[in-house]
């Protein structure tokens, strides 16, 4: 049997995940169980609960979405069962030992791996996996237990204009831009096409933007319908971040920079004369 | 307070990764080496967290012998003290391995920590795991991905960002905590602080590796994007073009 774990709010990485423990259980039954906790989040509750459950019903394996909170669940558990775990797979092949390939620098490169413990404790790097749409497991709600650290409160963020995760375009400046001032470029053509403004790391080490601003494996990870970066070189930090934009726009003054080997669209030259008259070009095409 | 930050040497991987001939890590032969991330910011974070309320930082590493250097980067931004647990040997030591290691050093300190920090993950490896399984080890609470540290007497205020906000987690000291990039703006090393950090104390010790469970076969680079990218030329020539494929997406309207 393998045992999935199920992040209530995370529907579509849930069912990656029963895709993902599919594959390993060849016709083992496959049971999702998620922890309900009216009084809040508790990682170590949820872990203690679902270590009850792993003890009882000994699966082959344990499958969980690659979030924030499954890798801390699942870790928890590994730590609480002295069990080894592999975070963010890719592949699994059943065996003693069991093989897998899990992925490293927030996708960049891949490792193949042997995992020697039972159960085998995973957990599924989110979007490698195309979740089958025909599958329906229910999911067996167990009862948290008492943990020693909960959320005692929630902070509500309100963000003003487009946020960054959810933008369906994204104009990124990064180390060519030159200056906090720079931007000013990146903002009007962002305006222009309803666009949230992103950075690379570089930009924020510098204290030209804000971290929150950040794209990459570090910063927040965009998947937009087109990407825009201008003056960014395509560092793996900051490519991990972007691997899910559809379209990919690189303006960048060397030829050579790493960034055009993933872009769908190249502009060759210094986005201080680029970007503006991108902008011009668009007020005049709108007739403004 | 005493505060120890766990930190790991990692190469500038640059725009190309590029592996060594036997495929079990990555070519080096061009590159420096840094620490993760979400590591440079924990140990910002210690050294502000000990300027505010006074006692000592402590960085940790277990890494190669050239790891110092990234030892000495951190004392060179504030941390006190640094504690060297030397690998042996090209071979990789995996989270349980890893957490052991730091475990044993951390009974071995002769100020027992008030707060132990590390990285959310490692920016290579990415684990997600070293810190809790150290926490499970000490019998001590742990908090993960956090964004803001508040001391308030004996208790941390821990912010981590979720979705939509922020979640708060109170808990008493002694804790172990991770953090992620964004916490706050790491300091460049001065000069002053570069040469003091020469000065500073540092303590090393041999840690023997157990046999790895999660065991690394070899390492392999994703297939590529097969992209070819269509040229819509150079400088601001390729505005027109640029605004045709804007078009083209439906982004602007004539």
């Amino acid at each position: 049997m393998i045992l999935v774990f199920a992040e209530r709010s995370e529907d579509e990485l849930y069912r990656q995940a029963v895709t993902f423990a599919n594959s390993l259980a060849n016709g083992d039954p496959v049971q999702a169980v998620g922890v309900d906790d009216p009084a809040g989040y508790s990682p170590d509750g949820s872990a203690t609960a679902l270590a009850q459950v792993i003890r009882d019903r000994a699966p082959a394996a344990v499958v969980a979405p690659g979030t924030d909170r499954s890798n801390e669940v699942l870790a928890h558990v590994a730590a609480m069962l002295d069990l080894p775990m592999a975070a963010n797979c890719i592949s699994v092949t059943p065996g003693d030992p069991l093989t897998l390939t899990r992925i490293r620098w927030g996708g960049s490169l891949l490792e193949q791996a042997r995992l020697h413990g039972s159960p085998a404790l995973l957990t599924v790097a989110p979007h490698a996996v195309a979740a089958d749409p025909a599958i329906e497991v229910d999911v067996e709600e167990i009862p948290a237990a008492p943990g020693s650290v909960r959320v005692a409160e929630r902070v509500e963020t309100t963000t003003a204009g487009v946020s960054l995760a959810d933008a369906d375009v994204v104009v990124s400046g990064g180390r060519g831009v030159g200056s906090a001032e720079g931007f000013a470029v990146i903002e009007e053509l962002a305006e222009l096409l309803n666009a949230a403004v992103g950075c690379s790391r570089a930009v924020t080490s510098a204290g030209w933007r804000p971290h929150t601003d950040q794209v990459g494996q570090t910063g927040t990870k965009i998947a937009p319908s087109l990407y825009i970066t201008c003056g960014i070189s395509g560092a793996t930090q900051h490519m991990a971040g972007c691997k899910g934009a559809k379209k990919l726009m690189a303006i960048n003054s060397d030829r050579e920079a790493s960034i055009f080997a993933s872009a769908d669209y190249a502009v060759i030259g210094d986005l201080h004369e680029v970007v503006p008259a991108i902008s011009a070009e668009i007020r005049k095409t709108r007739g403004g | 307070m005493n505060i120890l930050v766990s930190v790991k040497r990692v190469p500038l991987t640059g725009g190309k990764i590029v592996l060594t001939d036997d495929e079990r890590a990555i070519s080096t032969r061009h590159l420096g080496f840094t620490i993760s991330p979400h590591e440079e910011c924990g140990c910002e974070e210690a050294v502000r967290l000990i300027e505010l309320h006074g006692g000592s930082s402590t960085v940790l590493t277990l890494g190669p012998p050239e790891a110092e250097e990234q030892l000495r980067d951190m004392m060179a931004i504030g941390i006190d003290r640094a504690v060297h647990l030397f690998t042996d040997g090209p071979d990789e030591w995996d989270p349980q391995a890893t957490a052991q290691a730091i475990v044993e050093a951390v009974r071995n300190e002769p100020e027992p920590p008030d707060l132990l920090l590390f990285g959310n993950e490692s920016a290579d490896a990415g684990n997600y795991q070293v810190a809790i399984r150290v926490a499970h080890a000490l019998n001590l609470p742990v908090v993960t991905g956090v964004k803001a540290i508040t001391k308030q007497d004996g208790e941390l205020r821990c912010e981590q960002e979720v979705p939509g906000g922020r979640d708060v987690y109170v808990v008493p000291m002694p804790a172990v905590v991770t953090v992620k990039e964004g916490i706050n703006l790491p300091r460049y090393p001065s000069v002053p602080g570069r040469l003091r950090a020469k000065r500073k104390p540092l303590e090393a010790s041999t840690p023997a590796r157990p046999e790895p469970r999660l065991e690394m076969v070899k390492l392999a680079l994703p297939p590529g994007s097969g992209k070819q990218a269509e040229i819509l030329g150079d400088g601001a020539d390729a505005a027109p073009a640029v605004v045709g494929v804007l078009r083209d997406l439906g982004l602007v309207n004539a």
